[in-house]
């Protein structure tokens, strides 16, 4: 019989014996942020040092040149990048609050209410979580034809609203809430919608983060609906201004700080809601189980 | 003596009462349960419907047609998919074979190193597990859109893109090599990228499980006679945490598949030199909207769903509790 060391999973100090794992990881994470650290590094290079030959890993001289640059001309498309910009936050902004309000009540009813589709629903939604939009891209645009969302507002967001991740997610974690809590407000007289807000969203706020930040991602990170949908250049969001900067960066060294800079501006706002919501993030987490 | 029987049965009474209350609350409260139910679920339901229930359906139906967008589809039965087996040359000799060793590598390789990272990362206490934790995660929460800046600064093909002048600087190479032009390293560099941002959601859902695993059953574990690690880990913490590693496994698939996109990006054309990061993805942009032959690229479509789908079969047939 082998001896029993004690649990060292999730341990609460630090051990000699950790060393080793974290002289596998220091290295490792060093190397994952690495593009996100030049990122940063060459979009504060003022314009000679991205001519510098042999090219430089880190800023010598930072200045925000490249991002008032950025945000002040418009050297491809005549229109602002605000402009852009202004239009991925419209846009971002409604699709979170409408995915989440939408994947909450979707995951409570699949969850604490009884009826006839409730397995057959849940069950197409666990199929649908390997849904790839990007396979059936052409049959969408058709769709988003039908509906009169071509240069539309509305084309950025509804196609983005249906999360089966996010439904799953939220289901799973409205599992965790004992049906007495429920029944025992309903007998209370409380109405469903009052159950829903009073008892369920409070208890479910993790997994709302978690949702709000995959929502987030997915639409701050689009560009399929402004390239598909959108052909008025004003109608297109900060994601799409993105491709046509690096397309045009081959043969332009100064450009390179600008898409720099744009890629900065798209990646900061991801990172800081990740850190806010992180730890409720790992609390939804460990119910995302397929059973 | 009366007194206490009167007291009990007005008691049971009561308690009758109450009952029957409840049977007729809990009647009244399956009707209104149904219909408040349809109620909850009817924005998802439409929404669903409407962008992934009749594209699915769509591009099935489309498949059997040509359709060029300008005419009405015509009807022409499995002829598109015959031509995808047998005329579709690029389709067979590198679209097929480089998707398969994409996604076989990009797969289950980023699917094992997630698994393994996150093993990693819950030996440690969680001050440092947080700050490495969000390191290995970061490269997932960046826009492929916004990365391509930097994969195309560093493969850039002449001397002054940081992996040539870092290669010439050390005598590797003589001569600047045209990183995402040449046949032989985009592949290579399709997957490494993609690697780099495959630590995502599956990860994070793993990592909850493995640090989620009853100690107890660790303790259990080495009384039945678990000598090692790897033994540990393999018949505790796994079958301990199947529901995570089949999610896990499902967001890996999809992030294999959604991925395809890189080979354009880094070369910037589609399709790709020499078609050498092809892939199905790619296949179905090139004849959808670059040749408009919409029900050939439906066909592709389907196909791709279908692969899909099947990948998924093994994961479940893999880590699903019931069959």
């Amino acid at each position: 019989m082998a001896s029993f060391h004690g649990n060292k999973i999730n341990p609460s100090r630090f051990g000699l014996g950790q060393l080793k794992f974290y002289a596998f990881l220091i290295p490792l994470g060093l190397f994952m942020i690495l593009p996100i650290v030049f990122i940063f590094s060459q979009s504060l290079k003022p314009l000679n040092e991205l001519f510098l030959y042999p090219p430089t890993f880190f800023v010598h001289k930072p200045t925000f040149e490249n991002i008032s640059r950025l945000l002040s001309v418009s050297d491809i498309t005549a229109i602002p990048a605000t402009k852009y910009l202004f239009n991925s936050l419209i846009v971002t902004v409604i699709v979170v609050i409408l995915s989440l309000i939408i994947s909450a009540m979707t995951g409570y009813a699949l969850s604490k209410k009884k009826f006839k589709l409730r397995k057959v629903i849940f069950e197409v939604n666990t199929i649908a979580l390997m849904f790839v939009p990007a396979a059936v891209t052409i049959p969408r645009y058709l769709v988003v034809e039908r509906l009169g969302l071509i240069n539309n507002y509305l084309g950025h967001i509804l196609p983005l609203l249906a999360l089966p991740v996010g439904v799953f997610l939220i289901k799973q974690f409205v599992d965790q809430i004992p049906n007495e809590l429920i029944e025992a407000a309903e007998m209370d007289g409380a109405h469903d919608l009052i159950v829903f807000w009073r008892i369920v969203l409070p208890i479910i706020k993790p997994a709302m983060s978690t949702v709000a930040i995959l929502a987030f991602q997915m639409a701050w990170n689009n560009t399929e609906t402004s390239i598909l949908y959108m052909s008025h250049e004003t109608l297109k969001t900060f994601a799409f201004y993105m491709t046509t900067l690096t397309t045009t960066i081959g043969n332009n060294v100064a450009g390179q700080g600008l898409a720099a800079a744009g890629a900065m501006l798209m990646f900061v706002p991801n990172l800081i809601i990740f850190i806010i919501m992180q730890s409720r993030v790992m609390d939804t987490m460990a119910h995302s189980g397929i059973k | 003596m009366k007194q206490a029987a009167e007291l009990q049965r007005s008691r049971l009474l009561h308690e009758e009462q109450i009952s029957t209350q409840k049977v007729k609350w809990y009647k009244k409260r399956s009707v209104r349960n149904e219909l408040a139910a349809y109620l909850f679920l009817s924005p998802y339901l439409i929404l669903f419907t409407l962008f992934i229930i009749i594209p699915v359906l769509a591009a099935i139906g489309l498949s059997f047609t040509y359709f060029n967008t300008v005419q009405a589809p015509k009807f022409i039965g499995l002829q598109n998919y015959v031509n995808l087996l047998t005329q579709d040359n690029e389709f067979m000799m590198y679209v097929l074979p480089n998707t398969i060793k994409f996604a076989l590598i990009v797969g289950p390789g980023g699917y094992i190193l997630s698994f393994f990272l996150a093993w990693l990362l819950a030996q440690i206490p969680r001050r440092s597990r947080t700050l490495l934790t969000l390191a290995i995660y970061s490269p997932s929460l960046t826009a492929a859109v916004a990365m391509a800046v930097v994969w195309l600064i560093v493969f850039s093909g002449d001397s002054t893109g940081y992996l040539n002048a870092f290669l010439i600087k050390w005598g590797f190479i003589n001569e600047p090599i045209q990183w995402t032009q040449s046949p032989h390293y985009l592949m290579p560099i399709m997957i490494m990228v993609t690697l780099w941002n495959s630590m995502g959601v599956g990860f994070l859902a793993m990592l909850a499980g493995i640090l989620n695993v009853n100690p107890e059953m660790y303790e259990a574990g080495y009384i039945d006679g678990i000598r090692n690690r790897l033994q540990e880990v393999w018949y505790i913490t796994i079958p301990s945490m199947k529901p995570q590693m089949l999610f896990g496994a499902v967001m890996a698939t999809v992030g294999t598949f959604q991925a395809g996109d890189i080979g354009v990006q880094l070369s910037g054309a589609n399709p790709t030199p020499q078609y050498a990061g092809q892939l199905i993805i790619n296949h179905i942009a090139d004849y959808g909207f670059i040749r408009y032959d919409m029900g050939y690229a439906s066909a592709v479509s389907v196909v791709l769903l279908i692969i899909i789908y099947g990948f998924s079969k093994l994961a479940w047939r893999l880590f699903g509790e019931k069959d």
